[in-house]
């Protein structure tokens, strides 16, 4: 019988069915319905314990595929019910397996329902998660603990990638990237539309990337409360009109700041393959992957900044652009993994961008 | 934004129930409706089935219950000329009505707009050809198949393609002549077998993709091209069975975030190409070892299928639907859920749901279980539940059968070779066969390869079957007991299996929590009344109640309504309809209505009708725990059909108030005792009767009671095995098969009355009795009231007569002290007034009853009951004045759907639905019924087969000879062409066994229709049968009763005469005066 504590002294009860141990979090949730192997194994969870609201999970177990990256950076996963007998195909692994190798604390045979309405009543709250039947003492030893849990300032060079290496050396498109925690699918997003991708730390300098001739930028997701990220927030203002610059969730937030614009927590973040947005300029609505605590606040933008997307639930900012220095980015999931695919026109549109400015340099080197 | 050029919109309903086609559309129609008049739209309704409740006064402006037909709606649309109309809520009838008349022109000539979804997507996806081309345009994959016409082209297809192959013939019904073929000499047989069959000699051969799994998505796009996803679903079942007649689970189970977004994606791509605007369903096919798939087919319209994702995901998508039809995009409509965000968003489940279809086999002995690509179910379940397991096993006790377990199905008794074999088989029993498999011990994966369920699947029964076996051998415990309550098991088995009582279950303090079905798996606060119960969870009731109570001031009583359950054949959509009323009165009576159902299909399971809706299964452990959280004033079981009453006297042993008429009541007409001395005391003749149980007791119950009598086994519901016999030797071959339904009860043996049968359904408070009005049978009595045609108001029966039917009524309520409704159905024979049943609840008849009298029986009733006296309801006490319109109920039956069943009408209920055909006149009122159930007149007159029994002879003479008067050909078989010759009748004789011949006939149109009355005995050896069979194939009318063909041929009468058919709304009907035919 595991514990999970929450910083309000909340206690539940549930059946371990990972690996041995205890840790502190922040508790999320995630509305998918499918796909907890992606949400595993997204940095942009780092640190965070994930309830998943679909109650049946681990279906058809651990494929060889679906990874968003080496090693989950999440440290505690909660279900309903955990499936022991998995089916599929390609599954290699039963969930339990992958999660006791890769040391992450799950739970099951908890009351998500109740524990998510908590979350969105109270807000999301600190943790501690532990696959053992604690006693009473050590509840109240521990609170004060987990209520002074905070994600550290420098998560994001925990899972960025430690030294810079190229994916996809045969594209054609010339981009740098920086990784503060990437998930695959927006790297093969980008290959997949002839994107040759130079992806660099999250603690990379913006004089190296100026210092090799990229056709553009891209900033990836990655954990955290962006304000904390001041070191790349000034890197990233040395870029701006040096390039274009594209980017998504931390990255997109981080854009924002660069901007002028500031973010804000918001009560319990979207997380879930479920949330509209809705394109300000033609009014089509798209169905996108989210995962994200903080927001940009609408009311605090510049004036160049021109917001492309808003969220039909609660109205916050979803995408801008600044197009006179070439910047786009949006708050959501283009890459979807999991989630709906909608968005991906999305890379379709940025990469377009990317091949016009291309092509318009070279017309000018011709012309020379 | 809205198209504000509309204010007048036609909506096209689905006429009758038929398998296939059933309560959806009515729960679809009525949301369409309510969409509608929200934004001030006036609505003209057309609709040929009574029972339904799209078709009552209040929901729509102007409601015209007239036949579905091109000429009817021509006109209708020529009187009302409404500037949109809505096709694709009203099924596959409307949208197929919708395109005839566009291409008759009518919608152009009149300045019609179809609203939603346009006539060149609907054809697009519709047309098998025109849809394949539009895949192969997007790049998506269709199973790759051919038309061919001979041998040749055949071969030629199965080169390319290779083994096994599905071989369809064009237009021939009930998937007759086709097949899967496995090898070549396979192949060759049904091939040739289809093109003999095939009235075109055409057959589609297709490349067989049976085993994979079967995926379905509900799509909604808007004009603007935002495009969502309702919900997915996967069926149990895999590629080879219709999804109406497989076990669904929604969400799919088995697909990994991939898998599911592929198939979404894909959905989305061909709802753009289509161009669809409104609810649209796709299909799809996925190999269960590849990323392989297909798309089998597009729905381009509401379905069954998303009136469960309605009910499994708590979105109203006929009601968007509706609203994009009319100018909306998603984001311009609001949430009703959240009441902040928009429509333009997907549903997140935080729970697991399943369907179960509910089969006629129970009814249908004879019938063929086995399932295939033709749906066979007449409705269905759904349960919810937190896991698949519960859900599941919920399911499972939903369907009302005697066992609510997976196992002890009988199934046990084979040896496991033999249960391994009849595996294979595909019917509707295969999942308990499963079950035992699993118990026996075999292994999982073998049990996968022959049955082509995924493993997953087949796990999860596992885990049930071992909670049951874990019950059975180890000591209960509180923690076994809570276990056992999360997989889904009742109390009862549980203290089957583990031998302990009710009190060690009651100490162990546990109780049922419910939780809300919210659309975003509790993102955000929502405030849908919509629950369904749990085990070891919270409890979300109280919550809601405290969210919801702030709109009024002081907490009000509640009263519990009782749906009906699964649409099966004898209890409809008609219990529906009264449900939703019941509700609706308690509401206006200043009560909270609770609603508890397990039906998905219908509209008392929109969690906008009651106070609270209880999505669960209608047994009375689920029962009691709603009562349990409600502590309802006191619960309604006479609108729920045999469901809620079968439920009542469990309930009041449990100590709830069960309002209205009592239990002893209901028992008292129940027992054949109680009821014969009733009636004795209050001086009502009967039919003369009694229970048997040898042959020898029967035959000498005979001799007092005297042929022909009827042979019924008791305790049977809807008139299974009744029989009309009329000598020893049919008495004795009949006999024996009573005592088989029966049992170990007796067999009830009564005197048959030939006369005429009549019906009427009461109100009562105890005192005083109000009957809206009476039904005459135009069949003689001998087939179920559910199978006849009738006649409202009466035709043949005098004042004096109507008199006694009405003081037998009022006798029988004061008597029985009945509160609420009652239906008494009557013989007269020689002018003498029989009783032969009380029903002491809502009938069959209330909807159309309510329709045609403008008298609302379901909200006097339930104010009669609360304790209102009917004599100040406003509609007076005794019998209500006649209607100045005349309407005859027809039947309508799914035989096409149904292999192996005998077309023929008995006393045991056979149809599915019913039309109504309504005029100033009984003649062309009885023309309208005819064409509204489908049957066809023409001036050729062609040749009509009889082949009549000898007891039907002499009364047929009449009608033979006015067949041959009005201008048909007349074939007979031996016996009848003897005795018509000996009578001066021509015919022609055949060879009735010649069914070769007869079969090219019917399939060359040169047979008008069959009068065959059957002979008794249901085997199928028997010619009559083979006949009657054919013709159903074929569509070729088969009269088995000599009356439905004499009401036919008047009908041809008003036909041949050239009567210009007029049409109008039932509240202008009901005031209409004889008179204005002559101004």
């Amino acid at each position: 019988m595991g514990t999970l504590i929450l910083q309000d002294g909340t206690i539940i009860k549930g059946d371990s069915f990972g690996a041995i141990g205890s840790y502190s979090g922040e508790i999320v949730f995630n509305t998918s319905m499918t796909g907890y192997q992606e949400i595993l194994t997204d940095p942009s969870y780092a640190k965070q314990i994930v309830i998943m609201t679909y109650p049946e999970i681990g279906n058809y177990g651990i494929n060889d595929f679906d990874f968003e990256s080496d090693n989950p950076a999440l440290v505690g996963f909660i279900a309903k019910n955990f499936c022991k007998n998995e089916s599929h195909y390609k599954s290699r692994e039963n969930l339990s397996n992958y999660l006791k190798t890769k040391n992450i604390i799950a739970l099951e045979g908890i009351d998500t329902r109740s524990l998510v309405k908590k979350i969105r009543e109270v807000g999301t709250m600190s943790a501690f998660i532990t696959s053992n039947d604690v006693d009473k003492d050590f509840i109240s030893e521990k609170l004060e603990e987990i209520q002074s849990f905070k994600i550290s300032s420098d998560i994001i060079l925990d899972v960025s990638c430690k030294s810079r290496y190229i994916f996809n050396p045969k594209g054609k498109i010339n981009l740098a990237f920086i990784d503060y925690g990437a998930k695959k699918g927006i790297l093969s997003s980008l290959a997949k539309r002839d994107c040759r991708i130079t992806v660099y730390p999250a603690s990379i300098e913006a004089k190296e990337i100026l210092e090799n001739d990229f056709d553009a930028l891209f900033l990836s997701n990655g954990p955290g409360d962006p304000a904390d990220f001041t070191f790349q927030i000034s890197q990233i203002k040395q870029l701006m009109g040096k390039l274009p610059i594209f980017g998504i969730c931390l990255g997109y937030q981080l854009l924002a700041i660069a901007s002028g614009a500031k973010t804000y927590k918001l009560k319990y973040g979207h997380r879930g393959g479920n949330h509209p947005v809705i394109n300000l300029e033609n009014n089509k609505v798209m169905m996108t992957s989210q995962n994200h605590g903080y927001a940009v606040d609408m009311e605090n933008i510049t004036k160049f900044m021109r917001p492309t997307y808003k969220n039909l639930n609660d109205d916050t900012l979803e995408g801008f652009e600044i197009s006179s220095l070439g910047i786009y980015a949006v708050q959501f999931h283009p890459e979807a993994n999991p989630g709906p695919e909608d968005a991906s026109i999305i890379f379709d549109e940025w990469v377009n961008i990317m091949k016009k400015d291309l092509n318009r340099i070279n017309e000018v080197k011709n012309e020379r | 934004m809205k198209d504000k050029s509309l204010k007048k919109v036609l909506v096209i309903g689905s006429g009758p129930i038929v398998i296939g086609q059933a309560a959806e559309f009515d729960y679809a129609g009525v949301q369409a409706c309510r969409a509608l008049k929200e934004e001030k739209i006036e609505i003209i309704l057309v609709n040929s089935n009574p029972a339904t409740i799209m078709t009552d006064e209040e929901i729509a402006s102007k409601v015209y219950i007239e036949p579905l037909t091109v000429e009817c709606i021509t006109e209708i649309i020529k009187k009302e000329r409404p500037q949109g109309l809505i096709a694709t809520l009203g099924g596959q009838t409307a949208l197929n009505l919708a395109c005839e008349l566009d291409e008759a022109g009518v919608l152009e000539k009149y300045k019609v707009k179809l609203l939603g979804t346009q006539i060149d997507s609907i054809k697009k996806a519709e047309d098998r050809e025109l849809f394949k081309n539009l895949m192969q345009e997007i790049n998506e994959p269709v199973p790759e198949s051919a038309i061919v016409s001979n041998w040749e082209e055949a071969l030629d297809f199965c080169h390319k393609i290779g083994y096994p192959i599905i071989i369809r013939p064009a237009f021939t019904l009930g998937g007759a002549g086709g097949g899967i073929a496995k090898n070549e000499k396979e192949y060759e047989e049904i091939v040739h077998q289809g093109l003999t069959q095939s009235p075109i000699n055409q057959v589609l051969v297709e490349k067989s993709i049976a085993g994979f799994k079967e995926i379905e998505y509900e799509v909604i796009r808007d004009a603007n091209d935002t495009c969502i996803i309702i919900c997915n679903m996967e069926n149990i079942d895999p590629i080879g069975i219709h999804t109406g007649d497989s076990f669904v689970v929604a969400p799919s189970q088995t697909l990994t975030n991939n898998e599911f977004q592929m198939l979404r994606t894909s959905a989305i791509k061909i709802i753009k190409a289509l161009k669809i605007e409104g609810g649209c369903n796709v299909q799809f096919a996925l190999d269960t070892l590849s990323n392989q798939y297909y798309v089998i087919e597009v729905n381009p319209r509401v379905s069954r299928s998303s009136a469960l994702a309605s009910k499994a995901t708590g979105y109203p998508i006929a009601k968007i639907a509706t609203k994009i039809a009319i100018g909306y995009n998603l984001h311009e409509i609001k949430n009703s859920i959240t009441g902040k965000t928009t429509a333009a968003f997907e549903p997140a489940l935080d729970y697991v749901v399943v369907k179960i279809p509910k089969w006629p086999f129970d009814k249908f002995s004879s019938g063929d279980r086995i399932l295939g690509t033709k749906m066979k179910a007449t409705g269905e379940i759904m349960a919810i539940g937190r896991t698949f397991n519960s859900a599941f096993k919920k399911a499972v006790a939903s369907l009302e059968e005697r066992y609510t377990g997976l196992l002890h199905r009988g199934f046990e008794n084979l040896s496991n070779d033999e249960l391994l074999m009849e595996l294979y088989i595909q019917d509707d029993r295969r999942i308990f066969r499963l079950a035992q498999a699993i118990s026996n011990g075999n292994e999982i994966n073998k049990l996968c390869a022959i049955t082509k369920i995924d493993k997953w699947f087949v796990s999860k029964i596992k885990e049930i079957v071992n909670v049951e076996k874990e019950l059975s051998s180890k000591q209960l415990n509180k923690e076994m007991y809570l276990k056992a309550k999360q997989y889904g098991f009742l109390d009862d088995e549980i203290m089957n299996l583990t031998q302990c009582t009710i009190e060690k279950i009651e100490n162990f303090n546990l109780q049922a929590s419910f939780r809300l079905v919210d659309t975003c798996a509790a993102e955000f606060s929502a405030t849908t009344p919509y629950f369904y119960s749990t085990w070891g969870e919270d409890d979300e009731v109280e919550e809601y109640k405290l969210k919801s109570q702030e709109n009024y001031k002081k907490p009000k009583e509640n009263i519990i309504v009782l749906g009906s359950g699964p649409i099966r054949i004898g209890q409809g959509i008609e219990f529906d309809y009264c449900s939703v009323h019941a509700a609706d009165e308690l509401l206006k009576s200043g009560y909270e209505s609770i609603m508890i159902n397990s039906n998905p299909e219908t509209l008392s399971t929109d969690f906008d009708v009651a106070t609270r809706l209880y999505f669960e299964p209608m047994k009375i452990e689920y029962v009691m725990n709603v009562i349990k959280k409600e502590n309802p004033k006191g619960v309604l079981v006479q609108f729920g059909g045999q469901t809620a009453i079968n439920l009542a006297e469990k309930l009041q042993a449990e100590g709830v108030k069960i309002l209205g008429t009592s239990i002893e009541s209901i028992n008292a007409v129940e027992d054949r005792k109680v009821f014969e001395k009733l009636l004795r005391e209050l001086k009502i003749p009967q039919p003369k009767g009694c229970a048997v149980t040898s042959t020898t007791q029967a035959l000498n119950a005979v001799k007092e009671i005297g042929y022909p009598v009827l042979v019924r086994p008791s305790y049977v519901i809807g008139g299974r095995g009744m029989q009309v016999v009329y000598n020893d030797e049919e008495l004795l071959t009949y006999i024996t098969e009573a005592f088989k339904f029966s049992n170990e009860h007796p067999v009830l043996i009564d005197q048959y009355l030939e006369g005429q049968e009549v019906e009427l359904d009461a109100i009562s408070d105890g005192r005083d009795v109000l009957i809206p009005g009476i039904c005459e049978h135009i069949e003689r009595a001998g087939v179920h009231s559910g199978d006849s045609m009738s006649i409202y108001p009466s035709q043949n029966i005098s004042r004096k007569n109507e008199k006694i039917l009405v003081k037998y009524a009022t006798k029988i309520a004061r008597k029985l002290n009945i509160k609420g409704l009652m239906n008494i159905q009557f013989i007269i024979k020689d002018d003498k007034v029989y009783v032969i049943e009380v029903n002491p609840r809502a009938s069959r008849t209330v909807p159309i009853m309510s329709k045609v009298t403008g008298i609302p029986m379901v909200n006097i009733a339930i104010k009669a009951i609360l304790g209102k006296s009917i004599r100040r309801g406003g509609f007076g006490v005794g019998l209500y004045k006649k209607s100045k319109l005349v309407s005859v109920k027809m039947p309508i039956f799914s035989w096409q759907k149904l292999n192996r069943i005998d077309p023929a009408l008995a006393p045991e209920m056979k149809s599915t639905g019913e039309v109504l055909g309504i005029d100033t006149t009984y003649k062309k009122a009885l023309y309208k019924a005819f064409l509204a159930g489908g049957y066809k007149f023409s001036k050729s007159k062609q040749r009509v087969l009889v082949s009549l029994n000898d007891h039907c002879k002499k009364p047929a003479l009449p009608i033979i000879k006015r067949l041959f008067k009005q201008g048909f050909f007349i074939m007979a078989t031996w016996g009848t062409h003897k005795f018509l010759e000996k009578n001066g009748i021509p015919s022609k004789m055949i060879e009735k066994f010649m069914i070769d011949k007869l079969q090219k006939r019917m399939k060359n149109g040169r047979l008008s229709f069959i009068i065959n009355t059957p002979t008794t005995g249901k085997n199928s050896q028997h010619s009559g049968f083979q006949i009657r069979t054919i013709a159903q194939m074929y569509g070729i009318p088969s009269f088995t009763s000599i009356d439905t063909a004499s009401a036919f041929l008047t009908a041809y009468k008003v036909f041949d005469k050239n009567t210009v058919l007029t049409y109008d709304t039932i509240t202008n009907y009901r005031k209409k005066n004889f008179m204005e035919l002559f101004k």
